[in-house]
């Protein structure tokens, strides 16, 4: 009967973030929240990964002012709060995009990510899908202030299929939980401590396990990235196309990154926060034998191009529902066909090597004309 | 509509001097004499060129570092940034034992520019992060075949400044080198 009498909790939280209220479950996070609201209002996040136990509270991106703690004790928090490890309360009032302290606070966050991260995105593959590209062009500040030496590590195999720039590494965790929660056993992980904290394998012991693919999905940066793509081509010359294959280890649906009618990379699909795609709430996470081994269209039954932001530099020049004007010549020339003064295939140099066909990235070697009788 | 300077057209018959068109042909011939001893608009191309103007867009040239080095690091982005579409370029990992050749760790294996397509807009030499494109004072010279104007890398790289350094300095022209 005591519990007839006490007070229940109510079913929902209210929460405002932003001015804009909305009602959760007890035990959400603030980010979320926010990323039920959506839009602007949602902190960005590095770190967290909705779909990976345990992720977040290492890069502090996500940092947001709480102006009332709850209806209860409306105080507000004296720091700015990592969004992604606080819960909300009832009444709770959060500010990011409102506060000038947390903006100011994300340009130092930024400025800390960047401290060691090298200039690299002209060479970098993860360039035009970097999270922290994205979030050092939104929040960041224009130049450096560091001088000194930054940390640099020679790049590393990491199984036959990953490449490993720990140079270009956040540290956020993500691949270790991915490997922890995804893939049966880990055999890799942070190694040493402060500056010198790596990711690495012991003795660079590769990774051989049907799901360890993903772990280039969730990083953030260029750290991991997919050796079989490594260099062949920008992300945003590729054109992004949903697929799905009868797989008996995943559940088969992917993003065929294609050149033409080549499938140069297989990821998972993303959702809106970059994030794995779940479908029946079940992250779809692909296995390795999608992710590297099927680049053939053929492979594939292919559902249609992918949605892309339109913001996002991926979009540029693909020119979905292009409506060519009717070609006439040849009705008005009895069947003729116009005369071609150049055909740009015979005289171009590019698109002479297969390069889906490549196990990694295409060298010297792979250009210059093969011996007589190969 | 009528504007100021707009003349009614003279309809009466014309005099006997006017008919003999003497004066009108003296007036027409000292225009033309006076244009003999006046300076002459044209100039004897290929002997004499013009000099361009420092901000002119000409020829592209793929440039090279103080070590001769290539810069292009194949980024793409002045593909991107290309509104003729007309920047195409396939990369490749540079071997070790390459480093004297190529300044990063990717490089363009192609490089493709077709001068049909292009304007001359300068927006690849603006893109571009690594100091690897800009634009000459030069412009592509004529050719009889259209598959004379898709300039491929070697048609577009720089003299070598180690091993040729007065060609290097001479194709470089008024570009400061920053490096």
């Amino acid at each position: 009967m005591a519990d007839e009498v006490k007070k229940e909790a109510p079913a929902n939280f209210k929460v405002t973030i932003d001015n804009i209220t909305v009602e959760v479950a007890p035990g959400t996070s603030i980010l979320t929240a926010a990323r039920q609201i959506g839009g602007d209002v949602t902190p960005p996040a590095m770190c967290f990964y909705s779909k990976l136990k345990g992720s977040g509270g290492k890069c502090r991106t996500c940092l947001v002012e709480v102006a009332a703690g709850s209806t209860a004790d409306p105080r507000p928090m004296p720091k700015l709060v990592a969004s992604c490890r606080t819960n909300v309360m009832d009444g709770m009032i959060v500010k990011n995009i409102t506060s000038e302290r947390v903006q100011e606070a994300r340009a130092g966050v930024v400025e800390f990510l960047l401290i060691n991260h090298p200039l690299d995105c002209p060479i970098c593959d993860q360039a035009g899908e970097c999270h922290l590209q994205d979030l050092s062009y939104e929040h960041g500040k224009e130049g450096t202030r560091y001088e000194f030496k930054r940390r640099t590590f020679e790049k590393e195999d990491i199984g036959p299929y990953i490449q490993l720039h720990m140079t270009r590494c956040i540290l956020c965790y993500r691949c270790t939980y991915v490997a922890d929660q995804i893939t049966d056993n880990r055999v890799h992980g942070i190694l040493d401590r402060g500056d010198h904290a790596e990711i690495s394998t012991y003795i660079s012991k590769a990774i051989d396990n049907d799901f360890s693919g993903n772990m280039i999905d969730v990083c953030p940066v260029g750290a991991l990235t997919d050796k079989t793509f490594r260099f062949k081509n920008r992300v945003w010359f590729t054109k992004p196309v949903d697929a799905h294959r009868d797989c008996d280890k995943c559940c088969g649906k992917v993003t065929l990154w294609q050149r033409g009618d080549d499938v140069l990379r297989v990821t998972s699909r993303k959702d809106e926060w970059g994030e794995v795609q779940s479908y029946d709430s079940k992250p779809g996470w692909i296995c390795n034998t999608c992710r590297f081994d099927k680049k053939h269209a053929k492979d594939w039954v292919i559902e249609g191009p992918t949605t892309i932001n339109r913001h996002s530099v991926i979009s540029q020049g693909h020119y979905l529902g292009l409506q060519k004007p009717k070609e006439t010549i040849a009705e008005v020339m009895g069947g003729r066909e116009p005369k071609l003064l150049m055909d740009i295939h015979g005289i171009s140099d590019v698109n002479k090597v297969e390069l889906s066909e490549l196990p990694g990235p295409a060298t010297s070697k792979t250009f210059t004309p093969a011996p007589k009788g190969e | 509509m009528l504007t100021q300077r707009a003349k009614e057209v003279d309809r009466k018959p014309m005099t006997f001097l006017e008919s003999i068109y003497l004066w009108n042909i003296v007036k027409g011939m000292g225009i033309t004499i006076s244009h003999l001893f006046k300076k002459k608009a044209t100039i004897n191309y290929p002997e004499q060129t013009r000099t361009f103007s420092k901000v002119f867009r000409g020829l592209h040239v793929l440039n090279r570092d103080a070590e001769g080095r290539e810069n292009c690091t194949a980024c793409g982005l002045c593909a991107v940034a290309c509104p003729a579409e007309a920047i195409t370029m396939e990369a490749a990992e540079r071997l070790p034992g390459e480093e004297n050749l190529y300044r990063e760790e990717k490089y363009a294996a192609k490089y493709e520019i077709n001068m049909l397509r292009c304007i001359f807009c300068g927006l690849c030499e603006e893109a571009c992060p690594k100091d690897a494109i800009y634009l000459s004072q030069t412009f592509a010279p004529a050719n009889y075949g259209r598959k004379g104007f898709i300039y491929k890398k070697e048609d577009l790289l720089i003299p070598n400044p180690v091993t040729d350094k007065e060609a290097y300095e001479k194709a470089l022209g008024d570009k400061p080198v920053k490096n």
